[in-house]
């Protein structure tokens, strides 16, 4: 039983003279939901469509359930699910016509569930899917890449289109599907606040390296503000990364990785989310930005 | 049965929260033993929370002993939780008052308490953990 729904070693892949994606080591444990966040143009969807074997690596490798998703493909795309950035669906189609093109382009194919899925949407059959509100048609996309009933769902920046409403009945069906069976999930967004507690995992790509990695509630309790005298970090960074830092002219105040507990009592400690430790990584410093951490200072 | 609720901004983690709900729930009354949890599906659908929170949530209540799952069926609160003996609370809230009269006395407003408060329940966590 392989425990890595997605492996990459060392991948990465070039257009002309840029890379997109340079030397990305990371797993995401079958079973998870994993936020991939960064921000645009990071490398998140090339990191996506390397996965589920749309293009090929200039460099690394990748293994997806186990097996390669470029050499492998016909074994692999049904046991994949993917809803593409802006969920791309043939508008002059009614929505039953739609179910019926996933039916004949998928062996796996679940008809049962994909019309009770829609039945439970609400959705009239005989709707042309150009006609329906962005909400619906998020819905019918994810209903097509749910009826294959995939082993991997892949998710490009699913719910950035969407109204508030939408997002959550959107995160819901997924949540749900997950709540059911056995599906790992990967979604990349550059929102990071609404996934917290939607994600278990997350992984963040910035300028095409990545530069954080792990399961959420680590990341969260690894990482903190220091508020001190103005010191200068060097005894801190003895111990702890040290990913931001910015001063005063009295005081110090650092955003740390903490390898275990702080006791320098001159420290005042306080706790961060997720979204000010992205950014922090992303180079943002309150008042004034700093170079970015070296990719070998984080795991 | 139940309804939880999570607040973003009180920094405790989101299946913590459910711990702290269901205890508290146990405590008011609102919840007996024998009593079904909300199921897995149920939370993540009205919370739009990851279904592994969920799960962590009622594998902490399984291990203090407060719940049960059953296989198939749902998670069953399975007892009382541990209050400790009234008459050790009281003495513990009596001395607690008697430090908070004399920060007072020595001029220390509510936040400068707060502040030492916390700071001494971190540090002898820190220092637990070390030992």
């Amino acid at each position: 039983m392989e425990n890595a729904a997605v492996r990459c070693e060392g991948l990465g892949k070039q257009y002309g003279s840029t890379w997109a994606l340079s030397d990305c080591t990371l797993e995401i444990p079958a079973g998870s939901i994993t936020a991939l966040v960064g921000p645009n143009g990071a490398g998140k969807t090339t990191l996506l469509h390397l996965v589920i074997g749309l293009m090929r690596p200039t460099k690394g490798s990748v293994a997806v359930l186990g097996q390669s998703p470029s050499a492998k493909a016909a074994e692999l795309l049904p046991r994949l699910g993917f809803v593409a950035q802006d969920h791309p669906l043939y508008r002059n189609l009614t929505v039953t016509e739609t179910l019926e093109l996933g039916r004949r382009l998928n062996p796996g194919w679940d008809a049962a569930y994909a019309r009770e899925r829609v039945a439970r949407l609400g959705l009239d059959g005989r709707r042309k899917v150009g006609k329906l509100s962005g909400g619906q048609q998020a819905q019918v996309a994810l209903t097509l890449a749910l009826a294959k009933r995939p082993q991997l769902l892949v998710l490009d920046e699913p719910v950035a289109s969407l109204d508030p409403l939408a997002r959550r009945e959107f995160l819901n069906a997924v949540l749900e599907a997950v709540a059911e069976g056995d599906v790992t999930v990967i979604l990349s967004s550059h929102i990071v606040s609404e996934l917290e507690r939607v994600c278990d995992h997350m992984v963040a790509l910035i300028q095409s390296h990545t530069r954080l990695a792990g399961p959420i509630d680590e990341i969260l309790a690894s990482h903190r503000v220091l508020i001190g005298p103005r010191t200068g970090a060097t005894g801190v960074a003895r111990v702890h990364d040290v990913i931001r830092e910015s001063h005063t002219e009295r005081q110090t105040t650092l955003l740390v990785r903490a390898n275990g507990h702080v006791y320098d009592t001159c420290w005042q400690q306080h706790e961060v989310d997720l979204e000010e430790v992205v950014l922090a990584y992303m180079g943002y410093a309150p008042g004034g930005a700093m170079p970015l951490p070296e990719p070998e200072a984080v795991a | 049965m139940i309804a939880f609720h999570l607040d973003n901004r009180s920094g405790v983690p989101a299946y913590m929260q459910l711990v702290h709900q269901v205890r508290q729930a146990i405590r008011l009354g609102t919840l007996r033993p024998g009593d079904q949890l909300p199921t897995v599906k149920e939370v993540v659908a009205t919370l739009t929370i990851n279904p592994n929170t969920v799960l962590h949530a009622y594998r902490q209540l399984d291990m203090e002993g407060l719940a049960e799952g059953r296989r198939g069926v749902g998670t069953f609160v399975a007892a009382m939780p541990d209050t400790p003996p009234p008459d050790g609370l009281d003495r513990l809230r009596s001395s607690l008052a008697r430090w908070v009269a004399s920060a007072r006395d020595r001029g220390l407003d509510d936040e400068a308490m707060t502040g030492l408060f916390t700071e001494a329940v971190r540090a002898s966590a820190g220092s637990r953990e070390v030992a």
